[in-house]
């Protein structure tokens, strides 16, 4: 495979790590208002992602930074087309970022009341809009070959746009909800079983609705109808959907999660592999998509680039990994206790 | 309106924002691992106490550092994308390096800080401390090698209409950028010292949990010095550089107008740029200038007038922070000798004490100061003689600039106070007990 080809996937794959990570931590701020009915409820939520959301979000600076390196066209394009979007997002995750750590400082109902409300838009809203903007992505954005966008931000809220946000903060939901039952014992753990009981049953439907939307808004299948082999990452993705409900029934907390964290994988490698080798298509002319041969950086960057994910991101998720592995059980009465919790 | 003048207006508020935070969590995560390894190694509980109480407000401010950071790697894309075109090839790899090299590893392990208490020996945990530490700089000494290529690049070829990386150990050697990181790291650590002292002064004047406070003075105190003193040799051997590299801006930080040898230092001047002289000079010292940039008081010194304008930074905000840096980082050497030679009677000195407390801000507005010199001084160049900040601006509207540094200044404007206040109310409760 090219340089470019491996960089399109690595690409891709950073990605997918951030919304299988920061995920479920999204997931858990969108149900917080909902699930979390007592003070101790709203903080075993706030305390089963504590130890970990700071190192997920990473994933997303990380995947930012690489499309700099290795497509800086893309990046230039992409950020610059998508202003508007980007900023809610990142001011989204500085409320998130911040309303975590502050929540506690104060024994206040009226302060924890502020923060809690930031934390849940500051999960919300980047759960939509990064929906929103890979749908939109999908179908192609309206911007020419002198990288100069001609769309407006309203118009990418757009049915199938809006479709692929739903489709985001239920997935991110259900990936919440798995967590929480990992994460909480007794009436607590039942209820976040029940809840992602119930949200797969929305999920089916609108991820059938999100693929059949894809042939008729993309040209996502494309490559699909070229290699038919590929078909296999969406019969992944459903069958992962499937074993998620299927664990969840069982009790099996853990692989329940991992099945939500596969969905999430297959999700986006289905627009990956579809949008193969475009990064942004253009849709305003095909031969305007900024693509992996025509927007990646010199083979020199993207050589030395390559040395240094194939060292450091192995070591990421072995570290990570541990921090997982160290903060598996479910938050305790001792933990809740600690000056240091949220 | 102007997209590029709110571009740059819009990234120098987030970046000076942002480094209101940066320097205390770099200063201060390497001398709380210090107090948490004496704790773990000897079992002192009054290192652990003080580990607890530096920590609570080291987090604080950690959390306001990387939620602003975070918008700046971005920035790159939404407001300077045709810089980001030019130079990615090169920059980019920078940017994606230092994320996954180092903010990884210091993002994960502050979790396990956080909550890894009771899940983790003491030793472990103070292991992870250093290891949160040494990605924080690990991070920033990245950040300053980006920097430094925009100062002054090298290891690029123009090619394919955009400049390409021909030689990484070049970039990643860039004199310009270890000149940084060598001025930078010591003053973040006497930022954190000087963070120390006044705090624990604040407890001392109140003549309250005295032992702690103590012990926490005197660690300042010793790396206070040490990095006092280790800043101003930084920062001259960073000068000479730039007056090599960069004669615009030390012409601009001296308001120096002819070019003349044995150029001489004004103590104080009202720079007039139209006339392209000073309106008023005061306390000139012969050769001064030439010796400072130079080292050599015979040294020519390149004046304004010989650069031709549309090369010129604009002068008087270089020239006030140059002298302001300066001026506050000599005064920061004298408190510390002082402080030094009254090491031992700290408790008997309160007027010492309360003018410690008083000088907390003081670092802060000489590293900001320091920031405005480097990257105002660079001025009217995005990459230094490479490209111009006005070619290298996003092709957006100028209102949604203008929406969203007003969103900056506002949100901004606001978590400061609130962290202020968080800070200001962790201080006054001071520190707990621990049972461990």
């Amino acid at each position: 495979m090219e340089l470019q080809s491996i960089w399109f996937f690595l690409w891709g794959l950073l990605w997918a790590i951030f919304f299988l990570t920061d995920g479920f931590d999204f997931g858990i701020g969108i149900l917080y208002p909902f699930a979390g009915k007592t003070d101790r409820d709203k903080r075993v939520m706030l305390n089963a992602k504590g130890p970990l959301w700071d190192g997920n979000e990473v994933w997303l600076i990380t995947a930012g930074g690489v499309t700099f390196a290795a497509f800086p066209k893309v990046y230039a394009t992409m950020f610059s087309s998508l202003y508007t979007p980007l900023m809610l997002i990142l001011f989204a995750l500085i409320f998130r970022g911040v309303a975590l750590h502050f929540r506690g400082k104060i024994e206040s109902p009226g302060w924890k009341k502020t923060w809690d409300t930031l934390i849940f838009l500051g999960s919300f809203m980047p759960a939509l809009l990064f929906g929103v903007a890979f749908a939109n992505i999908f179908a192609g954005i309206p911007f020419d070959n002198q990288g100069l966008y001609h769309g407006n931000t309203l118009k990418l809220l757009n049915p199938y746009g809006l479709l692929g946000g739903l489709l985001f903060v239920l997935l991110f939901m259900l990936h919440g909800a798995n967590w929480m039952t990992i994460k909480s014992t007794g009436e607590l753990q039942e209820r976040f079983a029940q809840i992602a009981a119930k949200t797969w049953m929305v999920l089916v439907p609108v991820a059938v609705a999100f693929l059949i939307a894809s042939f008729f808004a993309t040209r996502l299948y494309d490559n699909y109808i070229k290699s038919p082999a590929l078909f296999l990452v969406i019969v992944l993705a459903v069958a992962a959907l499937f074993c998620a409900r299927y664990f969840n029934a069982k009790k099996a907390w853990f692989k329940a999660w991992f099945a939500s964290a596969l969905t999430i994988m297959g999700c986006t490698f289905f627009g990956i592999f579809g949008l193969f080798p475009a990064l942004f298509p253009s849709s305003m002319n095909p031969a305007w998509d900024l693509t992996a041969f025509n927007a990646s950086s010199s083979p020199l960057t993207l050589k030395i680039m390559l040395g240094v994910v194939s060292i450091f991101i192995p070591i990421v998720i072995a570290y990570q990994s541990w921090a997982y592995h160290l903060f598996k059980d479910p938050v305790s009465d001792e933990d809740l206790d600690m000056d240091e919790a949220y | 309106m102007d997209p590029v003048f709110l571009s740059r207006l819009q990234f120098a508020a987030a970046t000076m924002f942002h480094f209101l935070f940066v320097p205390l969590t770099l200063g201060l995560s390497i001398l709380i691992a210090y107090m948490e390894t004496r704790y773990a190694w000897s079992g002192d509980k009054n290192y652990l106490r003080m580990t607890k109480f530096w920590g609570k407000l080291f987090l604080i401010n950690f959390a306001l550092g990387v939620v602003t950071g975070i918008t700046l790697e971005f920035q790159f894309g939404t407001n300077w994308s045709r810089y980001s075109e030019y130079v990615g090839d090169v920059f980019g790899s920078l940017l994606a390096i230092e994320a996954s090299a180092a903010f990884f590893l210091e993002s994960t392990f502050i979790g396990i800080w956080i909550f890894g208490w009771k899940k983790l020996s003491a030793k472990a945990h103070a292991v992870v401390m250093w290891l949160v530490a040494i990605a924080g700089i690990s991070s920033a000494a990245w950040i300053l090698i980006a920097n430094g290529f925009m100062q002054h690049p090298v290891g690029y070829d123009i090619r394919n209409g955009r400049a390409e990386l021909t030689d990484f150990l070049a970039l990643i050697t860039n004199k310009h950028g270890l000149l940084e990181i060598i001025h930078v790291l010591p003053a973040s650590l006497l930022l954190g010292a000087f963070f120390i002292m006044g705090i624990s002064a604040y407890h001392l004047l109140r003549k309250q949990h005295t032992e702690i406070f103590l012990k926490s003075f005197r660690i300042g105190l010793v790396v206070g010095l040490v990095t006092s003193l280790l800043t101003a040799f930084t920062g001259d051997l960073h000068g000479v550089n730039v007056s090599k590299t960069q004669p615009a801006k030390l012409a601009a930080m001296e308001s120096h107008w002819e070019t003349t040898t044995q150029a001489p230092l004004v103590m104080f001047a009202i720079p007039d740029e139209t006339q392209e002289k000073n309106k008023i000079e005061i306390g000139a010292i012969p050769g001064l200038l030439s010796f400072l940039g130079f080292h050599d008081f015979n040294a020519e010194v390149i004046g304004l007038k010989d650069i031709p304008k549309q090369d010129r930074p604009p002068v008087l905000p270089i020239f006030i922070g140059f002298r302001t840096m300066v001026g506050l980082g000599t005064l920061l050497i004298l408190l510390m000798i002082y402080g030094w030679i009254r090491r031992n009677k700290l408790m008997e000195s309160p007027n010492y004490l309360k003018i410690m407390l008083w000088s907390i801000p003081l670092p802060y507005i000489a590293m900001e100061m320091g920031w405005v010199v480097s990257e105002v001084g660079r001025q009217p160049w995005i990459v230094y003689n490479l490209m111009r900040t006005s070619d290298a601006v996003s092709p957006i509207a100028g209102s949604q600039v203008m929406v969203s540094l007003t969103a900056f200044i506002l949100v901004y404007g606001l978590l400061g106070a609130v962290g202020f206040y968080l800070i200001a109310k962790s201080v006054k409760e001071g520190p707990g007990a621990v049972t461990e």
